[in-house]
């Protein structure tokens, strides 16, 4: 099976973000650090700082898509970035931490700023090697 | 994309017949060379834009059309509240009211010549631009409220520009209809620190010289003449849209069963204009229009203010202000009789042709000004809503470039230090925080702006006016 892993894939105007790993959670977890390397290299972003988030949906595509805008708001309002995650889901509900610290435009070069997670190429699902996949469209 | 799925209507129009769940034909404008470079996408979304309820007349894309979220990026289509017609967040976008506005400024190339750097480097540090950047105005509730009111026109209350200024902005600075009670905490929160700031991505300010002048009479009316100094500035409603967007779009693709509608795509979540979600929507949405208005004018009482120091002589009126991600309620008419509709140009250009009533008096006779942003490094145009305009597609044109290749493939081909380098090699200084965005955002990852601009002169959409080009970037 795939170790865990994310990756960006192209989209003509903006860009795709995916996990891939063993669970469900650890995909959601790798689909975090994708989004973080759509702005910054998530190696430059120190753990000094934790927050707790949760949200609902209906089900596990609506979700991730959640999970991904709830972590844009928080980066957008605490004015900070992330580079490590821990989620659990009970269902379609999804509690996690995310470890990182204030921005530093002369340090972590924000490339870009991301407005939102999309619904475009949105996809949660198990793969034939049985790992977890999780990704969809930014727009920045 | 096969040029084989459409029929080829004239050299720049490409219809493509109604199918399956279509209720209205498909229509492109655009040359054949674009037309074979765009992104097969394109056609399946405007063909599933063609599925939603109360689409009137066709499903449009302007010649700059690419792959979008549910609307494709280019995307026009108006729909009518009493036939069961939607208004749908992803026709909008993340980026409500996301658009460009130039300031006329009374110099010419030569007058910039000795201060150009100094007058990059003011500009880069007056205006906020990049993730993280903060402005210096921090809106109370109470003020946050009244901004989302009163737009523009807020801001010249405030002391950022002047009177003068609202008249040439569409709605005269203040979209009517706001309802700063539909937005949620979540979305003034994010915009809080973000009044008067750039953004990112492909937003920019601009000092640019024009270069060619195409049509002199419209030309002359909008004040520009060849080596004339202008200023652009392209940005939208910053976080508060974002969110704004996102809190809709989710809404809405929930909603969508419950109101009979099959949404060939989750990204075209809708809901019916006459619904509450509907209208709860248009009130946010409007909002966040003001808030993209108020945001480009105090950046352009920035602007002002820096020139004021560098160049004193210099007056900076402003030509125009467009905007490109929003929906509208326009009277159009369709099988010859006036209909109010709403109209979505999701990545397109409103370019109401001479005579309309919602133009400013001194430039009724011309058309409206039609800004078309070119990418970092190459020429942007200004264009005029023509008469022929108004028939089809409700008075719409092109909106920029487009992309022709991935971020992800930009950073593969380019370095943002070497394409600074080059740039400044042909005398246009770039300012950016970020060397990355730079590369992401490469000249050459863009389509041929000329192109595009003369296709929608070609099929019709506006008049090619005047050409600019950059000397100094200033790159959100």
């Amino acid at each position: 099976m795939a170790a865990a892993r994310w990756e960006h894939f192209p989209h003509q105007a903006d860009i795709g973000v995916r996990g891939v790993s063993a669970t469900l959670e650890q995909a959601f977890e790798q689909a975090a650090m994708a989004l973080t390397a759509v702005i910054t290299d998530p190696a430059t972003v120190a753990p000094r700082e934790m927050i707790r988030l949760s949200c609902e949906a209906p089900d596990a595509e609506l979700l991730l898509v959640d999970w991904l805008n709830l972590l844009i708001y928080e980066m957008a309002t605490r004015n900070m970035l992330f580079g490590r995650f821990e989620v659990h889901l009970q269902g379609n509900r999804l509690a996690a931490q995310a470890w990182g610290e204030a921005l530093e435009p002369a340090r972590h070069h924000p490339a870009v700023e991301v407005k939102g997670a999309t619904y475009t190429a949105l996809r949660v699902a198990q793969q034939p090697d049985e790992s977890w996949v999780a990704q969809c469209v930014v727009d920045v | 994309m096969d040029l084989a799925l459409f029929e080829r209507v004239s050299e720049f129009e490409w219809r493509i017949r109604p199918f399956g769940r279509m209720r209205v034909p498909g229509v492109i404008f655009a040359s054949e060379a674009l037309m074979r470079e765009m992104d097969a996408k394109v056609y399946e979304q405007v063909t599933n834009v063609a599925m939603l309820p109360g689409i009137v007349g066709a499903s449009f894309a302007m010649p700059d059309a690419h792959w979008g979220y549910g609307f494709p990026i280019g995307g026009v289509a108006a729909f009518d509240a009493d036939a069961g017609g939607v208004v749908s967040a992803g026709g909008v976008g993340f980026d409500i009211s996301c658009g460009v506005r130039t300031l006329l400024t009374g110099l010419h190339g030569e007058d910039l010549d000795a201060v150009k750097e100094r007058l990059a480097e003011a500009l880069y540090h007056a205006i906020p631009a990049g993730m993280g950047s903060t402005g210096a105005i921090r809106l109370d509730a109470v003020e946050m409220d009244r901004m989302l009111k009163g737009g523009a026109r807020w801001a010249v209350e405030r002391g950022f520009g002047s009177a003068a200024d609202l008249e040439r902005i569409e709605e005269g600075g203040c979209m009517k209809g706001a309802d700063p009670s539909q937005v949620s905490d979540q979305a003034k929160k994010r915009q809080r620190d973000e009044m008067g700031t750039l953004g990112s991505g492909n937003h920019y300010l601009e000092i640019q010289q024009v270069t060619e002048v195409y049509a002199p009479e419209i030309a002359a009316a909008f004040g520009v003449g060849e080596g004339d100094i202008v200023v652009s500035i392209h940005c939208g409603s910053r976080g508060l849209g974002h969110q704004i967007g996102t809190e809709f779009l989710k809404r809405m693709v929930i909603a969508a069963p419950g109101y009979g509608i099959e949404l060939p795509d989750r990204e075209l979540a809708c809901a019916p204009i006459a619904s509450p979600l509907g209208q709860e929507y248009l009130g946010a949405m409007r909002a966040a229009i003001n808030c993209a208005l108020a945001n480009r004018q105090i950046l352009t009482h920035l602007t002002r203010q820096v020139f004021s120091e560098v160049l004193p002589q210099a007056r900076l009126p402003l030509l125009y202000d467009v905007s490109h991600n929003t929906c509208k309620v326009e009277e159009h008419k369709v099988d010859g009789r006036l209909k109010k509709l709403h109209v979505h140009r999701k990545g397109a250009t409103r370019a109401f042709g001479p005579g309309h009533p919602d133009l400013p008096r001194d430039l009724r006779d011309a058309g409206q000004p039609v800004l078309i942003g070119g990418s970092m490094g190459t020429s942007s145009y200004i264009l005029a809503g023509t008469e022929a305009g108004m028939q089809r597609a409700f008075g719409s044109a092109c909106h920029g470039a487009g992309r022709a290749m991935s971020r992800h493939q930009a950073l593969r081909n380019w370095s943002g230090r070497k394409v600074v380098d080059d740039l400044a090699g042909h005398g246009i200084l770039i300012r950016s925080l970020s060397m990355r965005g730079v590369a992401e955002e490469a000249p050459g990852a863009y389509k041929d702006v000329g192109e595009v601009v003369d296709a929608a002169d070609h099929a019709g959409r506006a008049r090619k006016v005047a050409r600019v080009k950059p000397l100094v970037c200033i790159k959100g």
